[in-house]
């Protein structure tokens, strides 16, 4: 899940920003089990942790071995080109867990992650808890849930040919799925279909989600980002 | 990869699916290829494209025609209308390849899919990075850049220098031949990936000396280079952490919280003695 550590925003700019703009509408919690230490009864404790979370309604839930709940289809007929089926399938994804993995949910709002964790808090269900979104957002859900926090981790940004990189919309959604699933180049693709008006900020949401293996995507984020990158009010 | 040339109808949907740019089309061959040295073999194309299954000659036909009256059909961009992509038999060492750019393929040296690594995440039961201690994940490649080992071994050589553990349970570490000196197999060393994370463990006093060295070699690589820094909270549930890296003048907005809920369920002879603790 370091794949969700580098989420690009404005405060990792490569020239720092004087104010940068907060991210306040993605929130990730995943879990997370240990070979030998608490993998018992492995496939029973990641299908409780997705059905506690499909209570507080997420924009994603995912299992890292399988995909998110967006996938592709192999089985397509000419139709799909003019009626096509997004419907998202979070019962598949949650029988679909077989064992070692991790599972993931993505929230766009703080007050639904707060619930969740008290939610799992309560459930114990034994596996190891994070929460991957700006640190003090998770603090602040730590000191709302009475949890202590364990261990953090911070991500400083990108180093190297970042000349190499492309400009930081296009950014903000590739590395929704930082296992880097979603090029860069169909991420503008992307922001021209949309801005041609060929495709819906929504369309090209789901288009995206569907390339992202651990359903990290942030549907409600991405289609935020097209909706005013039209615009340019970015 | 490949892509089968008499299935193939050139649409060139598969061209921005490819998350390194590895696919072009071969004007002289009117088909979409695959330059294999580029190619990481991720499996995105092959993986996540939806498929059709079309007869490619009635496509191709259609196509001309249309093509002929300039018309433009508005195709779905993430489907391959004649399921064109063919995976390839991977032998060594082009099997590096997968094993760090597939996510969904599990390290064999951790068990674990993704980039292979537990980092922080199952801290709260492994206790890996102890308090005063500093966890760094050092990922070569992402975001789509793409990386040679021969990148990440520059940089390890140079961190070898540093009072630092490279981290045992760690897919590069697994192939490297000196970990003392930071050395990579040489076999490997042209082979490219599109992620690979170092795992290394230094001491909190230590921290600003690897971020320094960090900095140098950044500007020797010719990739990007993105850095994760972790460390175990006190018992109140603060960081000493945070504090180090903006002194050094890193951005620290976004990060990973472990929320200390895991425990031990299993005791038994292959329970870590550090989980037990």
């Amino acid at each position: 899940m370091t794949n969700t550590l580098h989420r690009y925003s404005d405060h990792y700019a490569f020239e720092r920003l004087p104010n940068p703009r907060p991210v306040r509408d993605d929130y990730i919690v995943f879990a997370m089990a240990s070979r030998d230490v608490n993998d018992d009864n492995l496939v029973e404790k990641y299908r409780a942790f997705l059905r506690l979370a499909m209570k507080h309604n997420p924009v994603n839930i995912g299992d890292a071995t399988k995909g998110g709940m967006l996938r592709a289809r192999q089985d397509l007929n000419p139709i799909a080109h003019w009626k096509r089926h997004s419907l998202s399938a979070p019962d598949r994804v949650i029988a679909g867990i077989e064992g070692h993995t991790t599972v993931a949910t993505v929230f766009d709002n703080y007050e639904a992650m707060v619930r969740f964790v008290d939610d799992l808090k309560v459930a114990n269900i034994g596996v190891s808890i994070n929460i991957s979104a700006p640190i003090d957002e998770a603090r602040r859900c730590c000191e709302d849930t009475g949890i202590t926090r364990h261990s953090v981790e911070y991500s400083i940004g990108f180093r190297g040919r970042v000349d190499k990189l492309p400009d930081a919309n296009v950014l903000e959604l590739s590395t929704m799925c930082g296992h880097g699933m979603v090029s860069s180049n169909f991420a503008k693709k992307m922001f021209d279909w949309v801005k041609e008006n060929r495709r819906t900020p929504k369309q090209a949401a789901q288009y995206m989600a569907r390339f992202c293996t651990c359903g990290v995507f942030n549907l409600t984020r991405a289609e935020s980002i097209l909706n005013q990158a039209r615009t340019m009010n970015r | 990869m490949k892509i089968d040339p008499h299935k193939c109808v050139a649409c060139a949907n598969c061209l921005p699916i490819c998350p390194v740019g590895a696919i072009y089309i071969d004007p002289d061959l009117g088909r979409a290829k695959v330059n294999e040295d580029a190619c990481v073999e991720c499996f995105t194309c092959y993986r996540s494209m939806s498929k059709e299954h079309l007869n490619p000659v009635m496509v191709r036909a259609i196509r001309k025609i249309a093509n002929i009256f300039r018309f433009r059909f508005d195709p779905e961009p993430d489907i391959c209308p004649t399921d064109a992509i063919v995976p390839q038999e991977l032998t060594w060492p082009r099997i590096v390849r997968r094993a760090f750019s597939d996510p969904q393929v599990p390290h064999e040296s951790t068990g674990i899919h993704g980039r292979g690594t537990a980092e922080v995440k199952t801290n709260d039961v492994t206790n890996r990075v102890k308090q005063g201690e500093a966890g760094f994940v050092i990922e070569f490649g992402r975001p789509g850049i793409a990386a040679r080992f021969r990148d990440i071994q520059q940089v390890t050589q140079a961190l070898a220098d540093l009072e630092i553990d490279f981290e045992q349970n760690n897919p590069v570490t697994s192939l490297m031949t000196d970990v003392t000196r930071g050395l990579i197999r040489e076999d490997i060393l042209n082979e490219r990936i599109l992620s690979a994370i170092v795992e290394i463990k230094t001491r909190l006093e230590q921290v600003p000396a690897v971020l320094r060295r960090l900095r140098e070699m950044s500007r020797e690589v010719d990739t990007v280079i993105s850095v994760g820094v972790s460390t175990r909270c006190a018992a109140d549930g603060s960081d000493p952490l945070g504090h180090i890296l903006e002194e050094e003048g890193f951005p620290t907005y976004r990060g990973k919280t472990n929320l200390g809920l895991g425990r031990v369920t299993r005791s038994g002879p292959e329970t870590p003695a550090a989980a037990m603790e």
